[in-house]
């Protein structure tokens, strides 16, 4: 029972992740869009990790190739590569006090915008804007409340349980 | 001892996770190549529309419910003064449209004394955007009509200030524009003043055309007007695309480069006009009679339009 409330709750975060990043944004603001998605990944990666593996990172970035109307493999690719460094630091991740750990998340993210930006330049697009890469930093901000949030409603369906 | 079965250990399950990310990352790869050489995404998101729409008409909710509440929220007197405003502009655009229908008859004369075959109306389908942030280093938009609508790849959508982009993919409910700006898009041109011709290139930003190789002694210079030229039969001729902002000479010192303002004015949740198949009008030697503004109501899907439609000095 809690095995499945938890997966309902990865499936529908996930979902949100996908869906956030095709909500409009204003003008300008929309190169910053922090990477919900992966932030979600990287948080089933660390406390899920027998269920969320690279397949689960793959696929999800599929989907979101398909949603947002990118090079189809881009995000997925991504994605995958963010899965593998987490689950590879897992175990040091996990310990870490939570702005540490935020600050793990921005390498990550950082990391991230550089395969993205490498990807443009294979590709022949244009570099990215600055403000892309204040996306990272968002994310960063982001972290410490996405991952106590998540939490809380996770304890709070055991209990219920 | 300890020491070896521990280093074997995270040596297994390293060598256990090394070998699926070298397969992910190679299909990643393999799907990235694919795709940029034989353009399989939008065949995919045609198959998968049933999944893609959802999400896409989920994410369009917040800023409809928006639209939604701002209409119920306008006061009596708001929705006064703009029924006012466009009473006015209804009568000054009417007035310009009698004018502009002279002329086009007149034109239609001349016309026909050349024996030319330019003639013909053009069908336009009004459309409405949905509200979609799609790839952001991508100049594109949703559109809220599909193949079931008759949208077809190639045609050309414009607004009220001028052409817009062209349909790149369509699914049964849904199609993708892609707008004159994105880089990867380029419109034939003519100067109206001049008729020297072109061709303006997108570039990336939402604000900025290019123009390249323009002659140095091409009759082109800041201010003038850019209309679709109809070369290549994609865009109907005579519509504004942009406005030349600055000449430079480009890096040989042989040729110049403008840049241009697009014309059109996309702003979020606004309708845009779709431009069907052009019909050729049978050759009447009357003049045809005028569309009476009165009878087409502003609202209708599909309106005829002129279609030499050109810029009155």
């Amino acid at each position: 029972m809690m095995r499945q409330s938890s997966t309902l709750m990865r499936t529908i975060t996930l979902w949100l992740g996908l869906l956030f990043q095709i909500i409009p944004l204003p003008s300008g603001l929309d190169l910053a869009r922090p990477y919900l998605l992966a932030l979600f990944l990287c948080y089933w990666c660390l406390e899920a990790p027998e269920k969320t593996g690279l397949g689960t990172a793959f696929f999800y970035g599929l989907l979101s190739d398909l949603f947002s109307g990118g090079l189809l493999g881009e995000q997925a690719l991504r994605l995958v590569i963010l899965a593998f460094l987490v689950s590879r630091f897992r175990a040091r991740l996990r310990f870490f006090p939570l702005w540490q750990q935020a600050l793990a998340v921005f390498a990550l993210l950082l990391n991230d915008r550089l395969i993205m930006s490498l990807l443009h330049w294979l590709v022949n697009d244009h570099g990215l804007s600055w403000v892309a890469w204040l996306s990272p930093v968002l994310g960063m901000f982001l972290w410490p409340w996405l991952f106590v949030g998540i939490d809380m409603l996770r304890l709070r369906a055991r209990e219920k349980n | 001892m300890v020491y070896a079965s521990s280093s074997s250990k995270r040596f297994s399950d390293s060598a256990g996770e090394t070998l699926p990310l070298l397969a992910y990352l190679i299909l990643a790869s393999a799907l990235m190549l694919t795709d940029h050489s034989m353009n399989l995404g939008p065949q995919a998101r045609k198959q998968l529309s049933v999944v893609i729409e959802p999400l896409w008409w989920l994410a369009s909710l917040p800023s409809r419910m928006w639209t939604g509440v701002d209409d119920e929220l306008a006061t009596r007197q708001a929705l006064q003064d703009s029924n006012e405003r466009l009473e006015r502009e209804l009568q000054i655009v009417n007035a310009r449209m009698q004018r502009m229908s002279a002329i086009n008859d007149e034109n239609q004369r001349l016309r026909d004394l050349l024996n030319a075959r330019r003639n013909g109306s053009l069908q336009v389908q009004m459309v409405s955007i949905l509200d979609v942030d799609l790839n952001p280093y991508r100049q594109r938009i949703v559109l809220n009509a599909g193949s079931r609508q008759g949208v077809k790849v190639g045609q050309a959508i414009m607004d009220a200030g001028g052409i817009l982009g062209q349909i790149i993919e369509v699914t049964d409910t849904k199609a993708t524009a892609l707008l004159v700006t994105d880089a990867d898009h380029a419109i034939p041109v003519q100067v109206a003043r001049s008729g020297f011709r072109g061709i303006a290139f997108g570039t990336g930003e939402p604000d900025s055309l290019l123009i390249s190789d323009i002659p140095q002694s091409a009759d082109i210079r800041k201010g003038d007007l850019l209309v679709t030229s109809g070369m290549g039969g994609r865009f109907p001729a005579g519509f504004p695309v942009a406005t030349i902002q600055s000449l430079s000479p480009n890096d040989t010192g042989l040729f110049m480069v403008g840049k241009a303002k697009p014309a059109a004015r996309l702003d979020r949740g606004l309708e845009v006009l779709l431009v069907n198949e052009i019909i050729p009008s049978p050759p009447t030697p009357k003049p045809k009679p005028v569309i009476a503004p009165k009878t087409t109501p502003v609202t209708a899907p599909e309106t005829v339009i002129e279609k030499d439609r050109k810029k009155t000095p």
